[in-house]
């Protein structure tokens, strides 16, 4: 490889690169110019959120804390994004794929916790990867919009949980909150030995890698990149789009159901109406900001996990609305699609020759 | 004892009188989804413009003590957020979808920030018709009373089906939506006609949201909207693209929604959750049964990337 090649490669990682951080600048600019129309001064707005997330190691933890089920959540967008399907119902595969580990979690309590975890793990994923399939399939078989589907579905997923966990599931112990039955005490997952950061993240970050590997690195990932790119085209290369679509989603639902069963062993103890938190929404927009990239998706949830552990912060110092953080998110992902634009437009992050 | 004078009869009028007014809010962003469609654009974020109507319209009224002026204050921020949608999609390279869902994470969250002091107190809400006067049956009355945006919903979507079909402006609208070529090769610009499309669509969903803080439920919070803006535009596709078909369909999604409150008013307190869904596994159900992988749905516009 040359000097010009290098160079050329180097343009398009900065353009890949300083396009959506420009955006989110752009976000803040707007953001802060609304602080200041209503009264506040928005670089103190600006240093909390900083302090809120970033700004010690409590806030640090609250915010790894967050990013884990976002990372998870924001895979369930990002692959079924590689078959060109736009599926935004991680939150339906979340709630139930908890509410599937919390009832194993419960029952299976006479052997050892890793045990219980794997079983947890793999119902999770079970649950919530058909519940995205379903949006691959009824979208291949019977052509309905994959994001209005996966939408409803979360809606009826929700349904669902707040009729078992109040009905038949309830443990008739939990009063105020209705739960189901709680983990025991010592199958709980526990902390990284020396961090108090639950193992949730670590699961994040190796689905990532396993996922950036199978996008951009396998046969399989090209052929599912080939049908998002140009569906006739995989169909006339003979690929088999309707089980790329299907095993893209599949995945998906895992992922975001993996995230609940995360939630329920390490932070909830057993489901009830907490798991229904956002994650599966804010991770729609980690997704988008990443560019659908795997590997991208860790240090934007991160980004966007302590935006969201800052938000306590910002209610009890300004008297901010606990919504402050979803407007800074919704201009944030509005900046960053219409920067979409952007890109190949300015000429110094085009490739040259010679 | 009243009120279960009439037993389980009292479930088919309770979803009757549910049907007539939990149906303006469908009616209102369905008509206006219509409009957006018809012009070869997805609008997804109505959902947030819905939010953002219920609750400038709340506070406006509060503010006025006008439900009126509340009514078209709704209707012109939904308007804002539509002609936003309309001008960020206008852009290359950009994704009316995407867009469409970030347009409904801002409009919640902006009407969440916006609406927190509205939240405790009590604004003057809209007046109801009473078109059951007749009877002795408190139920059948309170069936029969009308919200005179329903009314005026019938007249608006008779008077889009008439200008879609007879007018030049709605000729240059379907146009638009059928082939951007041919609407470029007359002249038109594409993407002043969908803005344009867009935020007319927008303030109609405005005003549906102004139903829901005005007059049922009636009061503005966080929870108010459940999915019913993101169920009309499913709805439009089940109208097949027909203002007319979408009055029809909106009562039959009223009813859907209202199937919970009614079963739960004569005792049926078990299956709470699941009946308060029936409207979303309807809009599934209908999806379903509707759309086709391999031909393109009868009168949707060809521009429509939903349908492709």
């Amino acid at each position: 490889m040359d000097t010009s090649a290098i160079a050329n490669s180097m343009r398009r990682m900065a353009e890949v690169l300083l396009v959506p951080l420009g955006a989110l600048t752009a976000a803040l600019v707007v953001f802060g110019v609304l602080m200041a129309a209503i009264g506040k001064n928005p670089f103190e707005v600006f240093a909390l959120i900083y302090k809120g997330g970033f700004g010690s190691a409590f806030a640090w933890q609250n915010t790894l804390q967050r990013a884990a089920p976002l990372i998870l959540t924001a895979l369930c967008v990002a692959l079924p994004a590689q078959a060109g399907l736009v599926v935004i119902g991680g939150e339906g595969a979340l709630v139930l794929g908890g509410l599937s580990a919390a009832f194993i979690g419960a029952h299976l309590t006479g052997v050892m916790p890793v045990t219980t975890w794997l079983a947890m793990a793999f119902i999770a994923m079970l649950v919530g990867g058909a519940w995205m399939a379903a949006c691959g399939a009824l979208r291949y078989y019977r052509g309905v919009n994959e994001t209005i589907s996966s939408l409803l579905l979360t809606y009826i997923a929700i349904a669902l949980l707040n009729h078992l966990v109040e009905g038949a599931l309830r443990d008739p112990a939990s009063l105020n909150k209705p739960s189901t039955t709680p983990l025991p005490e010592s199958h709980l997952l526990g902390a990284i030995p020396g961090y108090d950061i639950h193992w949730g993240l670590v699961l994040g970050l190796l689905a990532c890698v396993l996922c950036h590997v199978w996008v951009r690195s396998t046969v399989h990932g090209f052929a599912l990149r080939v049908v998002g790119g140009n569906v006739r085209a995989a169909r006339l290369a003979g690929l088999p789009v309707g089980r790329l679509i299907l095993v893209a989603c599949g995945i998906g639902g895992a992922m975001a159901g993996l995230a609940g069963m995360v939630e329920v062993a390490a932070v909830h103890g057993s489901a009830n109406a907490s798991l229904i938190a956002g994650y599966g929404y804010t991770g729609i927009l980690v997704a988008f900001i990443a560019r659908h990239n795997p590997i991208a998706i860790v240090p934007v949830a991160i980004l966007l996990g302590g935006l969201n552990a800052s938000g306590g912060m910002l209610q009890r110092r300004l008297d901010l609305p606990d919504a402050t953080v979803l407007v800074l998110q919704g201009i944030a992902f509005l900046m960053v699609l219409a920067s979409e634009t952007l890109y190949g437009r300015a000429k110094i992050f085009q490739p040259r020759r010679g | 004892m009243e009120s279960t004078a009439l037993g389980w009869w009292g479930v088919p009028i309770a979803v009757i009188a549910g049907a007539l007014r939990v149906s303006i809010p469908f009616l209102f962003v369905s008509l206006g989804e219509c409009l957006t469609e018809r012009a070869g654009r997805i609008n997804l974020g109505l959902e947030g413009i819905l939010v953002m109507g219920a609750m400038a319209a709340y506070a406006v009224s509060y503010v006025t003590g006008s439900p009126w002026l509340g009514v078209l204050v709704a209707g012109i921020a939904g308007m804002s957020l539509g002609l936003l949608h309309g001008w960020l999609c206008g852009l290359q390279r950009v994704n009316d979808i995407a867009i469409g869902i970030g347009v409904m994470m801002l409009g919640t969250g902006l009407a969440f920030f916006m609406g927190k002091p509205f939240v405790q107190p009590k604004a003057p809400t809209l007046p109801a018709l009473n078109l059951g006067a007749w009877s002795d049956s408190p139920q059948i009355q309170a069936a029969l009373q009308i919200n005179l945006l329903l009314p005026i919903g019938l007249v608006l979507a008779l008077l889009l089906h008439w200008a879609l079909r007879h007018t030049r402006w709605g000729l240059v609208l379907r146009i638009t939506g059928d082939s951007a070529d041919a609407a470029r090769a007359m002249g038109y610009s594409v993407n002043g006609v969908r803005t344009l499309a867009t935020s007319a669509g927008a303030f109609l969903a405005g005003v549906g949201g102004a139903f829901l803080s005005l007059y049922y439920p009636g009061s503005w919070n966080e929870g108010l909207s459940s999915g019913q803006g993101l169920m009309a535009v499913a709805l439009v596709i089940f109208a097949r693209w027909h203002p007319l078909h979408c009055s029809w369909a909106a009562l039959l999604f009223g009813g859907a929604s209202a199937l919970g409150p009614a079963l739960q008013s004569v005792g049926m307190t078990s299956g709470y959750y699941l009946f308060n869904a029936a409207p979303y596994v309807l809009t599934l159900a209908i999806m379903i049964a509707t759309c086709s992988p391999r031909r393109t749905l009868a009168g949707a516009p060809g521009e429509l990337s939903v349908v492709r």
